[in-house]
């Protein structure tokens, strides 16, 4: 036995950074939380902290101006300003999941291009591949591009669509060729301020009500060429490679919103006092809360595993991914819900935050697909 | 010429963790976690700040502490400092703040320096006597407790608020000067930074290096020892003044029994 046995565990380097956005996410964006959810606001405040800090797209590649930080350290980030509030959590990790598919296939001059405002926090990066016919069924898009000479013309829909309208840049699936259904559509990087852009109205929520969520139209939308993500037809398959990592940092959000709330029922059950004595001293509410770290512990270490495989792109992403985000979505909705309940009445209402925890715990078991496609794509790759 | 700032940083228990002593009366350092002096990050950032507006600056963090200070100074190297020097040597446990100063001062004179920067106190001794120790020391001016901080040219330039007026100070450098915690929010690590601080180097000197002997510091060189401690005994519930007229009055007289008025 001894203490340098480094398996199992974090880099002294990932506990530091655990440590550093910790203590920012507790002064700079938990204050608000409270208020940007209630007011269902964009989260300025969390933007500008974490782009003061460098801590907003953590996972650009050095190359082109980022941090260049590994698939574990861009969960951590996610995960402990998931803790405080998950509305903010959503800058990095749509930051990655905007920009993934330019870092997976795009070419040197797209990188280039797109990466660096990003990278600097002049930008922020979304993704579009949902639509109001295709959730589930990706594949069966309608959005159109169509060649006109060095140009595409974008014309449809795209549903669903996170920090849509303050992302200056989207990755927009369209497809080029119907005949080939998922071989014939093709990503591309659509900006804000292309003529023929425009946002729905944000939806309303349930949860995560500070993150925008909204249609983006495409009116005859044209663009260069040289804005298509890859080669034609490989649209669709950037799209589900860039899930297969992302998926990872939905778990990282679920993890976090979940301690948040674990955290928060720990400290109310020892001041909270019935029976002359604080309710944590009854077995009934320590059993509730040691189920609540057990499940949690087990949903970090699937997911803290599947960031370092998708780091190395091991061949079994796609099922560690997949079982990462359903694990741990499941694991925050149950914890979430165990929190209102040690709170009681307290917890049912809006002046704690475990209510607010439980509400954006349940879209984590929805998007990137919902849990169900998560058990086809775990089939269909078991290990 | 590079500009040469030094940073002295002190390694604490934890204020928020039950903070208690050990059986030599020192601080206990075995119950509670440490961290780089919250009150010494603020040093740390005017530091940093005047290296990146001038041309040519070096920061370099120094500390006088135990094998875990390495951590304090490690911190410190994440939110963008350039070197450290870590002071450690069994005999130095024990050391109060005098002992402290001599230490720091003879690696201050080795490292070289051309301006000092401290907090304004340690979280846990909070004696907030050291710059003015370490200046004296070292023969040179102090400008303490400052808010703002720059350097202009071959001087330093600061700002003290006081509870009635402001000062406005200055000093020929090298200096020693110490800032407070309204002296501008201190960064957190990026993942940059934590990245480059493992890289950078870390100086480990001892007290043979520093030219010390082992009976000028330590338990046996300090000039204060404590005798015994004792915790602070349990808040009591306060006297309530029931006002029937004579409120003010009543009121005046609890506190001049407690010596307040």
């Amino acid at each position: 036995m001894g203490k340098d046995f480094d398996l199992y565990r974090p880099s002294e380097e990932h506990d530091m950074l655990r440590e550093s956005v910790r203590a920012l996410a507790e002064a700079k964006i938990a204050p608000f939380a409270a208020a940007v959810d209630e007011e269902g606001r964009f989260p300025q405040e969390a933007l500008d902290a974490l782009v003061a800090n460098d801590l907003h797209a953590v996972h650009v590649p050095e190359a082109y101006g980022g941090a260049g930080a590994d698939a574990l350290a861009t969960v951590i980030v996610i995960e402990e300003v998931a803790r405080v509030c998950g509305s903010s959590s959503l800058i990095p990790a749509v930051n990655k999941l905007g920009s993934l598919p330019v870092i997976l296939s795009g070419s040197e001059e797209l990188k280039a291009k797109y990466l660096g405002p990003l990278a600097k926090g002049d930008a922020m990066f979304s993704y579009a591949l949902s639509e109001p016919d295709a959730g589930s069924d990706a594949a069966g898009m309608k959005t159109r591009a169509v060649r006109d000479g060095d140009f595409w013309i974008l014309n449809g829909v795209k549903r669903w669509i996170t920090n849509a309208g303050e992302s200056e840049y989207y990755t927009v699936m369209a497809v080029t060729d119907p005949e080939k259904r998922s071989k014939g559509i093709s990503a591309f990087v659509v900006e804000k301020s292309d003529e023929g852009v425009s946002f729905g109205a944000p939806e309303k929520k349930l949860g995560i009500k500070g993150s925008p969520t909204r249609e983006v139209y495409f009116d005859n939308v044209r663009i260069p060429a040289d804005r298509m993500i890859g080669a034609e037809g490989t649209g669709f398959a950037t799209a589900m490679k860039t899930l297969d990592h992302t998926r990872v940092t939905i778990a990282a959000q679920a993890i976090g919103i979940a301690q948040g709330a674990l955290d928060y029922a720990k400290g109310y059950v020892k001041e909270r006092k019935q029976f002359g004595k604080p309710i944590a001293d009854f077995q009934g509410v320590q059993f509730m809360l040691a189920d609540m770290a057990m499940k949690l512990e087990a949903a970090r270490q699937l997911t803290y595993a599947a960031a370092a495989k998708s780091e190395r792109v091991d061949g079994d992403l796609t099922f560690f991914g997949a079982a990462a985000k359903c694990f741990a979505s499941d694991v925050a909705m149950e914890v979430t819900i165990d929190a209102v309940q040690l709170l009681g009445g307290y917890g049912y209402t809006r002046d704690y935050p475990v209510e607010r925890m439980m509400r954006d715990a349940k879209i984590t078991q929805i998007y990137e697909g919902t849990n169900q496609v998560q058990r086809i794509v775990m089939a269909r790759n078991l290990p | 010429m590079t500009l040469k700032i030094a940073v002295c940083v002190k390694y604490v228990p934890d204020a928020t963790g039950d903070r208690g002593f050990a059986d030599d009366l020192t601080t206990d350092r075995e119950a509670v976690d440490g961290l780089l002096s919250e009150l010494d990050e603020y040093a740390v950032e005017q530091a940093l700040r005047i290296s990146e507006e001038s041309d040519d600056a070096e920061v370099t963090v120094v500390t006088v502490g135990p094998d875990d200070a390495k951590d304090a100074l490690r911190k410190a190297l994440s939110m963008g400092a350039d070197k450290a020097v870590h002071v450690n040597d069994e005999d130095i446990h024990g050391s109060d703040v005098i002992a402290t100063s001599a230490i720091l001062a003879k690696a201050l004179e080795k490292t070289g320096f051309d301006l000092v920067v401290c907090g304004m106190a340690s979280t846990d001794g909070t004696m907030g006597v050291l710059p003015a120790l370490l200046a004296e020391r070292l023969n040179v001016p102090q400008v303490t407790l400052l808010s703002e901080l720059s350097v202009e040219g071959e001087l330093v330039k600061g700002r003290r608020d006081g509870d009635s007026a402001t000062e406005l100070l200055e000093a020929p450098l090298p200096a020693v000067v110490s800032v407070t915690d309204q002296s501008g929010e201190a960064r957190y690590p990026s993942f940059k930074g934590i990245m480059a601080a493992k890289k950078k180097p870390v100086e480990e000197l001892d007290l043979d290096d520093l030219d010390i002997d082992a009976d000028e510091v330590g338990l046996a060189g300090s000039w204060t020892l404590v005798d015994a401690v004792a915790a602070r005994p349990a808040r009591t519930q306060g006297t309530i003044v029931t006002d029937e007229g004579d409120g003010g009055k009543q009121l005046a007289a609890f506190l001049a029994t407690q010596k307040f008025i």
